[in-house]
């Protein structure tokens, strides 16, 4: 059996080193081809009509005038008449037409009646008394779910834990069929417990939706030595991915998809529009080149996906280019849900954590959300944890990198930040104490903590809070830790050596910037021994084997995985033809700098491309595949630490918070390409300030629209607002040896508490809320002043 | 309402561009004029002076890009981007914001960099038009492309094309650029990956080594 397991630091030339993107020069050159540059022969171009109201009845819609407009070519009604629309911006009629111009009229020429109705779109913190307890779900709720997408799993769960109001006919379960329920769904519809007395209550937007307790925290609290209670909160912001969602669909023929789609997922997309489209999944065929971001908002083919396919079938076919506009992909391709708390915090004079109280609440659109994983990181021993889930009309919310831990790390580690200046600590020193809190992760915060507080020279910077230099412009340092899972998702992929030396690869798998292509090839590469130009690579296709969606840092565990079985074992079948030629055993063979040699003796060797010819005819093809338990080791592994650290300089005249400079220390086992791993890395730090600073989703509570749907006033950080940046990835003894772990997620998690954290060292009081704009700053300063 | 029809005649174009000025759109936006659906110009007589008037349908349209000529037949009210993306197959120049904000459609139009979704192609026609596909030379990138792959200043890249155009004509313009005139010269164009670390880089790289 051969030996799968990575090899040791010092049999790799090119795992862990520093290569360079292999799409690069591509992307600098303007010849990457994302989905919104594919020009398909008789493309017509689509556009969209959206509701224009957060909460509306759709009275009437009249598309006649529209329809008789010169080179329109299909008119589709997305929603009609008397459906109930929850957020503004959501799809009412598409139109194809010969030109953007020509559809944009089309567009303007229908004619929508609506019945406006009461709309929310405020995440304030939840009126007292107005918060209803979750309970048995009415027919309405269920249709309110599937309208708002949400995922089967979840629907699930919530009928089975709280049952429903009535049980639905056969007629209505197939409406809920034709809703896009599942047969999941519908199975624990039928098998629900009822409880009719529940239906005469109405519903609130205010649902209970956590309520935990662990140990005896009013107890702990009532005997701790210093408690500190504190206000926090992160906002609503959203994807904006600089290439909108959409996508061009034609058919081929009557029963034939060909799908382009800017996606994370191309392997999952055919299942999910197989369905709605009523047509087997193997016969659509998506392909996707480039994405131009996705950071968690493009792993369905969405609505818009499916009536791409509806309308270009109603034009005969031709193929139909929808793109969502800038605002549409604003308001609502994606959102991060909010997360607010109060929170109590208690310890001993020496710093020893023993207490956690927190009211929390936050929105996540109209499906509600959950409570974000808090405390996050230190698992204080006592603990009462409340959620309330707002439901409202913001339009829905999708995963956006590291769910629902950005929010834990603000609400968390700002709140312990607080409690270490009540208790006149250092951060570093009050962390520290703690991390026998973080349980397995311990050793690696502690050396992370350390390293982190060296390169940000901490010892120099930090001062208590209070203590600031006199003048207009204060600095502060502040910390976070976060953690990650990361495991490698189900992965296949073919590898092929052609008796001419060539070799491609092939897998269903997407980039997404992160260097996903590079990292397979460095794989395979090193794992043949062949320079990684030699090998053609082939992705972003569901004629490839299929590749799990690129979501939570899965995909490079599961690809860096299949690719090293796929390369071993095609090795060795190479090895085994090629042995006789050099008159030996093939476990005695190895492939190093492009030769196949007996180890130990280079003189008899054969170059490459005469090695492969001992393949006769017929190429040889392999199948590689993550997770295999038939070939171990495990290659891939789950659970990272990192740390981060800020300096930021406050304008106490003006409220502006500028970086100076950030430290990222992080770990993700055996990294594969150290480059693109640190540019992940100054990524997810960049990231990090743009939304500690700058972003927030503001939705007009008069209108119930979202006010800053574009790029001016949807801020994103730009190049003159990043400071010196370092990352210090965690390599070698106790890190390689994990295996490969995905790295999209967690360094993104910590800049908005440690920005935040250093804030409030800087002005000496904490400012609640992100984005920590002058304004928020300024009255931050005013209440420190007025107290 | 004025019937300007009197005073359409045909008008020689003596190879002045058939672009709408800025001053021109101020007389006629002062005007109402009913425009049938011909191409060509028309011309009307606004504040006492003549103005060639074109669209609202397709006009033929004639553009310098890249050194090489190209033709369409296209409304006024389409932007340059979309003639270059839509008509011409040049997709490197992307689509993001579309109103001048982000600068992701970044080409050079006689050298200064412009935002093509913020004008119209009818205003283009015969300026030199560059795009990012011009700059890679026999299969050679320019050194700011180079740069940009060394120092990994592209991740979805999305935004590279009208970073490396944008950073082209600031290194044109500021050979020796001081890190300050690098923050101030490249805030035009966004990134949501968050590769501006790579690019200033990039760009340090080129200034040192000259173009």
């Amino acid at each position: 059996m051969p030996d799968y397991a990575w090899p040791d630091a010092q049999h790799r030339t090119l795992i862990g080193t520093r290569v360079s993107r292999v799409d690069a020069p591509a992307k600098v050159s303007g010849q990457a081809k994302y989905t919104y540059d594919v020009h398909r022969p008789g493309m017509l171009y689509g556009k969209v009509l959206r509701c224009p109201y957060a909460h509306a009845k759709i009275v009437s819609i009249d598309t006649s005038a529209a329809e008789k407009i010169p080179g329109v070519k299909a008119v589709h009604i997305v929603q009609g008449r008397g459906t109930i629309i929850h957020w503004a911006g959501d799809e009412i009629v598409a139109v194809a037409a010969v030109d953007e111009p020509t559809a944009e009229d089309a567009v303007r020429a229908i004619k929508v009646e609506y019945q406006q109705l009461a709309h929310l779109v405020s995440d304030a913190e939840p009126p007292k008394g107005g918060v209803q307890e979750e309970g048995p779900l009415s027919m309405d709720a269920l249709d309110d779910m599937l309208d708002n997408e949400v995922p089967a799993g979840q629907m699930v769960s919530q009928i089975q834990q709280y049952g429903i109001t009535e049980k639905p006919g056969e007629d209505r379960l197939s409406e809920f069929k034709e809703n896009g329920a599942s047969d999941a769904v519908l199975d624990a519809i039928r098998t629900a417990a009822v409880h009719p007395e529940a239906a005469s209550k109405l519903p609130s937007s205010y649902q209970k939706a956590a309520a935990q307790t662990a140990g005896d925290p009013e107890k702990a609290l009532a005997e701790a030595d210093v408690v500190s209670e504190g206000l926090y909160g992160i906002p609503l912001i959203t994807h904006c991915c600089l290439e909108s969602h959409g996508s061009i669909s034609e058919w081929t023929d009557q029963d034939h998809l060909f799908t382009h789609i800017s996606t994370q997922n191309v392997s999952g997309i055919p299942g999910q529009m197989a369905e709605p489209l009523k047509m087997p999944a193997t016969n659509i065929r998506v392909h996707q080149d480039h994405i131009g971001g996705g950071f968690g908002s493009k792993f369905s083919p969405d609505r818009w996906g499916i009536f791409t396919a509806e309308i270009s079938k109603k034009a005969g076919g031709k193929p139909v280019r929808i793109m969502l506009e800038r605002d549409a992909e604003l308001e609502v391709a994606g959102a991060r849900p909010s997360a607010y708390a109060r929170v109590k915090v208690g310890a001993t004079k020496d710093g020893t954590l023993v207490a956690w109280q927190s009211n929390s609440w936050g929105t996540g659109g109209p499906g509600g959300g959950g409570m974000p994983p808090i405390p996050y990181v230190f698992s204080i021993p006592n603990q009462r944890l409340e959620h309330i889930a707002i439901r409202n009309n913001i339009g829905p919310a999708r995963a956006w990198r590291a769910p629902n831990h950005p929010q834990a790390a603000v609400l968390t580690m700002c709140a312990l930040d607080d409690l270490a200046a009540k208790l006149n600590m250092d951060p570093v020193e009050f962390f520290g104490k703690n991390l026998n809190l973080t349980k397995q992760r311990e050793n690696t915060y502690r050396e992370e903590l350390a390293i982190a507080s060296e390169l940000m020279d901490w010892k120099q910077k930090w001062h208590p809070r209070g203590q600031i230099a006199s003048g207009d412009l204060v600095r502060g340092v502040g910390l976070s830790f976060h953690t990650w899972g990361g495991r490698g998702h189900a992965s296949d992929c073919d590898l092929t050596i052609h008796p001419d030396g060539s070799v491609d690869l092939k897998l269903g798998t997407q980039d997404l910037g992160t260097g996903t292509r590079t990292c397979i090839l460095i794989v395979a590469a090193e794992t043949l021994g062949i320079p990684m130009n030699a090998i053609q690579l082939q992705i972003g296709d569901t004629t490839y084997p299929s590749s799990g969606g690129s979501g939570g840092s899965t995909t490079i565990g599961g690809v860096s995985s299949s690719t090293r079985r796929a390369a071993e074992d095609a090795r060795d079948a190479l090895f085994a033809k090629v042995a006789p030629a050099l008159d030996t055993q093939p476990d005695h063979l190895e492939c190093v700098n492009g030769k196949v040699s007996v180890k130990g003796d280079s003189s008899r060797s054969l170059s490459w491309k005469q090695a492969c010819s001992k393949l006769g005819v017929m190429p040889l093809t392999v199948r590689g595949k993550n997770p295999d338990k038939s070939k171990p080791p495990d290659l891939t592994n789950s659970g990272v630490g990192g740390v981060q650290m800020a300096e930021v300089e406050v304008d106490t005249d003006t409220g502006v918070v500028k970086i100076k400079k950030m430290v990222a220390v992080q770990d993700c086992g055996l990294v594969i390409d150290l480059k693109t791993a640190e540019t992940q890395c100054y990524g997810a730090l960049i990231m990090g300030i743009s939304y500690a600073l700058y972003e927030e989703k503001v939705m007009d509570p008069t209108t119930g629209r979202m006010l800053n749907a574009d790029m001016e006033f949807y801020r994103l950080a730009g190049l003159s607002d990043i400071p010196e940046l370092v990352v210090h990835m965690m390599t070698g003894k106790g890190y390689d040896e994990r295996g490969v772990i995905g790295l999209g997620e967690p360094p993104v998690i910590s800049p908005g508490a440690a920005i935040s954290n250093a804030v409030a060292n800087a002005i000496g009081v904490r400012a609640p809320f992100l984005p920590l704009t002058p304004d928020r700053v300024l009255a931050a300063l005013e209440q420190k002043a007025g107290a | 309402m004025r019937d300007d029809n009197q005073n359409q005649k045909n008008h020689d174009d003596n190879g002045e561009s058939p672009g709408v000025s800025r001053r021109d759109f101020l007389k006629i936006s002062g005007i109402s004029v009913a425009v049938p659906l011909i191409a060509g110009p028309r011309v009307i007589k606004a504040a006492g002076q003549e103005v060639r008037v074109y669209g609202p349908g397709k006009v033929p349209m004639e553009f310098a890009i890249n050194g090489k000529i190209y033709k369409a037949n296209l409304e006024p009210r389409v932007t340059l981007l979309d003639a270059l993306r839509d008509e011409f197959e040049l997709t490197g120049a992307k689509r993001v914001c579309d109103r001048a904000e982000c600068g992701a459609c970044t080409v050079l139009v006689d050298d200064k960099p412009v935002y093509a979704c913020a004008m119209l192609a009818i205003e283009a026609q015969h300026k030199a038009i560059t795009t990012v596909e011009s700059l890679t030379r026999d299969g050679k990138l320019h050194p700011i492309q180079q740069a940009f792959v060394d120092n990994d200043a592209s991740q979805c890249g999305f935004c590279t094309p009208g970073f490396v155009v944008a950073c082209k004509a600031f290194l044109d313009k500021h050979p020796h650029p001081t890190p300050d005139d690098i923050r101030r010269g490249l805030s035009g164009n966004l990134c949501r990956c968050g590769t501006y670390a790579g690019i200033r880089k990039a760009i340090a790289q080129v200034a040192q080594k000259g173009v």
